[in-house]
């Protein structure tokens, strides 16, 4: 269907574009790829009287290096970040993680700012956000802060983006040494979301024990969170399978989990666990371990 | 001047002629039409399951800017329900029929009460898209939610919400077919095998790419109304509308069907918005033109399947069928769409013999309404059902006596035959050789190996399954006398016309329809080889009633062989006349002319000979010419099929499923299909791929999910509703056995739905088999979603 009448803006700077949002308010919706904007307005589920286009907005897109950490551009399209060389030799996982996303048109379009703000329980970045520990980069008309992923996705769709502020970049630390990170993922039939997915960035130490493990899970839930219970379940362990078994079963705890046509409540709790052996038993493997 | 083709193209694989137009972006589908004056079409639907109807205010939509009119159901006064044209009714005398079909009313627009979720309720009519999807937001209608039933099994349960007045107990018809008797006697036998299972044949939604759109024009200066429709059969659409709906003059209507982007049976049928939009702009005075969302065409294109049957089967000691017992419950949805009473009736029962030699067979089906989109033809309609029912349970009749599965099927194949098998459900077979095809299937499966492999793969604890379906389907859609006594509201032939210009061009009009099947290429393969002459000379003109004679449309894989036939008459005909023009010219007897390679010549005279070329030039400049002969060279036919083609096949896949998530692969997949002669084996081979890749979509992912409660499509778009995907699929390994049909000339007998029939329980019986080691004898539903493979999985641990 069409989408209900919208007057359409294209920023030519940043503080334009904060300006328009200061003035429009509620009235007023970011628009970045698209991807998950644009099919809300046309089932007339989103009705936002002025779209203000982020695409004109310079320095909003690309990805480099800064110290230990990657500099992803809110702009920057998955498609991008799944070709970068410098994803794929500092931090292959995001690379994996964007090539699952969608289908190619989906990831020529949608952005990783996009995803991150738009904050779909199914989508996939999130996972791996957590697990990779990453920041997101805000700027408002007071200037720019830093959210820790911890803090930032606060429930359904909801996350710690101010009214006023756009998400300008998303800081994601590259791996440290001896570290394993892996992304798994049960995809939707139709849409190919995430039904389930698990992140996993585990750091072994001189004796092959696991000193950190941090997980990610998306899908199941109304938001993506922190395998709190599986990372306490991994750290210190030497991971072999049945470690990692033991430790996965804590997958879905802290999940809130929702039944759908994917699956009840006890079938995605399930997967959260098979996801969540299979991201560690590959990211053990990664790691050297 | 026509030139003489080099080779002949019957059996070729030449390329789709259609093609470059389509992947080029420059076909003319509906939508694309531009007419000046136009306006646009919103419909205002019911978003309710049920709902009494207490008022319709269109005060506000009327006033919002850019709005022309609108309408609800109480401004068309003198248009009746949009008709059923199969006809299930006792007074009719026919077999089977064990208690009236309820006609029951199918208003364009409802004013009483809506019975669906979609359900059209008024029209907004505005100079743009846009305001008439705005206005239609604007119209209030007082809606006085009713309790609803979705569910096929609880439709006709006492207590049940009643949909219409005219069908008690939603009750729409009942229905059998069979020898109740014989069939109780076969399960009475000593020391028979019998096996009871319940088998869901889940509805689905045929998701063609291109929506369902429409644009009216109606002429005041002319009285002419032409109508574009997204259609399979424009003739039938333009007959049905004038002589039952609006009650118009048909020769004042043209009903135009441009390039169709797929139909899977969904644009057969007479719709309400195609109606709708006829009558406004009649009395407009202007075009409308209406494109449904994806959404609307996920709650209004009929949907497809939906039966629910419990289905038992008694087998000899030796492993041979004594007797099949079936009875099913089909949901025909809210309202009784164009052919819906067929397809669960004829179009089912009569497939029930398969491709076995089965003593006794009896069948009873209950149609029944229910709060949901009508159901209707969908790739295959009914066969595929039937093939489900058959192929499942012959399956679990295995099973059940300890067999393989694949040497009770050999045991029970009827013997080849070619000219009549007479089923035990009424229809003629016309020849078969099934078990060719089956061993020729073994054979590149390497049967046994696998067997080995799977037991290998079962001690790793792999869940590794093998699946067959061995089927047949009823095609070249029919015999009008024949279904006429069944019921039919029409006769099932169709024409074709041979138009030889004066330079030799020749262009074809065909009363088929092609909206993916490649007319415009076997078409013309038929003419250029039967005239000599080059392909490229040759034109194929459909979905005209303004230019094409009649005709019936394409579904039922009846185009090749009914529409095919149709043309290869008319050209006997062009060549008969040609003679006698020729001999003419040669100074010879016309029974001593022969037509070959593009010259007409004198039998063993080959020196003494004309080219087609000069032929028809002569017969439309006929100064030299036979006395008494008329001028021109254009031939039309009707050809009427005197039984149904029965194509058959053999198909395997092998599975693998996932025992942590229940998640199912395929491996491979084979078919051997027997289509009678092969005119493109390319085309051939594209049906074959779609058609499994439907199949494989039914058994593993598609269906239509109603919510119990409120009634809504669950899955009412294309991130909810999930369609097969390319890397769901394996390369599939085919190959074909050939077996002519004697029914018509050509020995053509029907590719289009085969896949479809096949892949559904050969996918099926291949996950029972991966989860026999589980103790899994059965699976009673589809779609075999990961979850539901994951609780079968779970259910079959916990025992
Ligand atoms: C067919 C299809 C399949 C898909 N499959 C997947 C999948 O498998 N996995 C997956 O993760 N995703 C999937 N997606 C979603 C896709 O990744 C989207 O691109 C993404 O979720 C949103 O990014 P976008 O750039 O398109 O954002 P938009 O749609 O433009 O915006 C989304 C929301 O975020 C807000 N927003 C955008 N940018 C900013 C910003 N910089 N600051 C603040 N707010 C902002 C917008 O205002 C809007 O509310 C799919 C989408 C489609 C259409």
């Amino acid at each position: 269907m069409y989408p209900a009448a919208f007057d359409y803006h294209a920023p030519g700077t940043i503080k334009e574009a904060l300006d328009l949002l200061g003035k429009h308010k509620d009235d007023a919706k970011l628009l970045a790829g698209g991807h998950s904007l644009i099919p809300m307005m046309k089932l007339r589920l989103a009705q936002p009287k002025h779209l203000i286009d982020l695409r004109k907005v310079p320095g909003l897109s690309g990805i480099k290096q800064d110290g230990n950490m990657l500099a992803i551009g809110a702009m920057t399209t998955h498609w991008e970040v799944e070709s970068s060389s410098v994803v794929k030799s500092k931090l292959a996982v995001l690379s994996e993680v964007a090539a699952l996303i969608g289908d190619p048109a989906v990831r020529n379009r949608g952005t990783v700012g996009g995803s991150i703000a738009h904050a779909d329980p199914a989508a996939d970045y999130p996972a791996a956000m957590i697990a990779l520990g990453a920041e997101m980069v805000c700027e408002g008309a007071k200037g720019r802060r830093t959210v820790k992923v911890d803090d930032w996705f606060k429930g359904l769709m909801a996350t710690a983006v101010g009214e006023d502020e756009i998400l300008v970049e998303v800081r994601v630390p590259v791996l440290p040494a001896s570290t394993g990170a892996a992304y798994m993922k049960f995809p939707h039939p139709a849409s190919r979301f995430a039904v389930v997915g698990v992140a996993a960035a585990v750091t072994l130490d001189g004796k092959g024990a696991c000193s950190k493990a941090s997980i990610g899970v998306t899908g199941a839930g109304t938001k993506a969170v922190r395998a709190k219970g599986v990372e306490a379940g991994c750290t210190g362990k030497k991971l072999d399978a049945a470690a990692i078994e033991a430790a996965a079963q804590k997958a879905a705890d802290g999940v809130d989990v929702q039944a759908d046509l994917q699956g009840s409540v006890e079938y995605k709790s399930h997967l959260c666990r098979v996801f969540a052996k299979r991201a560690l038993t590959e990211a053990v493997k990664r790691a050297g371990g | 001047m026509a030139t003489v083709a080099a080779e002949r193209l019957f059996g070729k694989s030449i390329k789709r002629r259609e093609d470059p137009r389509f992947i080029t972006g420059r076909g003319q589908y509906v939508d694309d039409l531009k007419i000046p004056g136009m306006t646009y079409a919103a419909f205002v639907r019911s978003p309710h399951a049920h709902a009494k109807i207490r008022k319709i205010d269109t005060a506000a939509a009327t006033r919002h800017p850019g709005v022309v009119a609108v309408f609800t159901g109480k401004d068309m006064t003198g248009v009746n329900s949009l008709p059923c044209g199969w006809d299930l009714r006792k007074e009719k005398k026919i077999p089977g029929v064990i208690q009236d079909l309820a006609i029951v009313p199918h208003m364009p627009l409802t004013s009483d009460a809506a019975r669906h979720v979609g359900d059209p309720v008024a029209i907004v009519i505005a100079d743009s898209h846009e305001a008439a999807v705005d206005a239609a937001e604007k119209v209030q209608v007082d809606w006085e939610p009713l309790a609803a039933v979705t569910i096929t099994e609880k439709a006709a349960a006492s207590g049940a919400p009643k949909l219409h007045e005219g069908a008690p107990g939603n009750v729409a018809f009942k229905w059998e077919i069979g020898d109740r008797a014989a069939t109780d006697a076969a399960f009475k036998t000593a020391g028979a095998v019998t096996v009871k299972k319940r088998i869901v044949n889940q509805r689905l939604v045929a998701n063609a790419m291109e929506p369902r759109a429409c644009v009216a024009r109606y002429d005041d200066a002319t009285g002419e109304l032409t109508l574009w429709v997204t259609s399979q059969n424009p003739h039938v659409h333009r007959l049905l509308m004038c002589a039952f709906v609006l009650g118009i003059p048909e020769h004042k209507v043209r009903v135009i069907a441009p390039d169709v982007g797929g139909g899977f049976g969904s644009k057969i049928f007479l719709y309400n918005e195609e109606v709708v939009c006829s009558w406004a702009s009649r009395k407009l005075k202007r075009p409308v033109r209406w494109t449904a969302s994806r959404s609307e065409a996920y709650l209004t294109d009929a949907h497809g399947r939906d039966h629910v049957t419990d289905a038992e089967i008694a087998l000899a000691r030796d492993g041979k069928i004594l007797g099949l017992r079936v009875k099913t419950t089909a949901n025909l949805g809210a309202y009784l769409s164009t052919f819906a009473p067929a397809v669960p009736t004829f179009l089912y029962g009569t497939l029930l013999n398969g491709v076995y030699a089965i003593p006794a067979i009896h069948c009873e089906v209950t149609g029944v309404f229910s709060n949901t989109t009508a159901v209707d033809a969908y790739r295959g309609a009914g066969r595929p059902e039937a093939c489900y029912v058959v192929e499942r349970i012959v399956e679990a009749g295995a099973r059940a006596a300890g067999m393989d599965v694949a040497d009770l099927r050999k045991k029970n194949f009827i013997p080849k035959f070619s000219g009549a098998f007479q089923t035990q459900v009424a229809v003629v077979y016309d020849s078969g050789d099934y078990g060719a095809a089956w061993d020729r299937m073994l054979q590149m499966l390497d049967y046994r190996k696998f067997r080995a492999e799977q037991e290998a793969a079962r001690k790793q604890g792999r869940l590794l399954g093998i699946g067959f379906s061995a089927y047949i389907e009823a095609c070249s859609i029919a015999p009008s006398k024949l279904v006429g006594a069944l019921g039919a509201g029409a006769g099932l032939y169709e024409s074709g016309k041979v138009r030889v210009h004066p330079t030799g061009m020749v262009t074809v009009f065909t009363g088929s329809h092609s909206h993916g099947q490649g007319h415009e290429t076997t078409f013309a393969q038929i003419v250029a080889d039967k005239l000599g002459i080059p392909i490229e000379q040759v034109d194929i003109v459909h979905g005209d009633t303004g230019s094409v004679a009649f005709g019936m449309g394409t579904y039922g894989s009846r185009s090749a062989s009914v529409g095919g036939t149709a043309i290869l008459m008319s050209l006997n005909k062009v060549i008969e006349k040609g003679k006698k023009i020729a001999a003419h010219l040669l100074e010879a007897a016309p029974k001593d002319i022969d037509f070959l390679g593009g010259q007409f010549q004198v039998k063993g005279a080959p020196g003494k000979a004309v080219p087609f070329g000069v032929v028809s030039l002569t017969a439309y400049v006929p100064h030299n010419y036979p006395e008494g002969l008329e001028p021109g060279l254009e031939e039309t036919s009707f050809y009427d099929p005197s039984n149904f083609c029965f194509p058959f096949g053999a198909h395997a896949c092998i599975v693998e499923v996932d025992r942590d998530t229940g998640n199912v692969r395929i491996l491979r997949y084979l078919a051997v299909d027997d289509v009678g002669n092969v005119i493109n084996p390319m085309i051939v081979d594209g049906m074959v791929h779609g058609g499994i890749a439907q199949g494989v979509g039914q058994a593993l992912c598609e269906g239509a999910v109603y919510d119990g409660q409120s009634g809504q499509l669950v899955t009412g778009s294309m991130m909810d509703y999930a369609l097969p995907k390319a890397d769901m699929l394996p390369m599939y390994e085919t190959d074909r056995t050939v077996t002519p049909t004697p029914v018509n000339p050509m020995g053509v007998k029907g590719a289009g739905e085969t896949g479809t029939i096949a892949a559904t329980p050969a996918v099926v019986n291949a996950v029972v088999d991966a989860l026999a080691p589980l103790g899994v004898d059965h699976i009673e539903e589809m779609p075999m979603t990961a979850q539901r493979v994951w609780k079968i999985i779970q259910g079959a641990k916990a025992r």
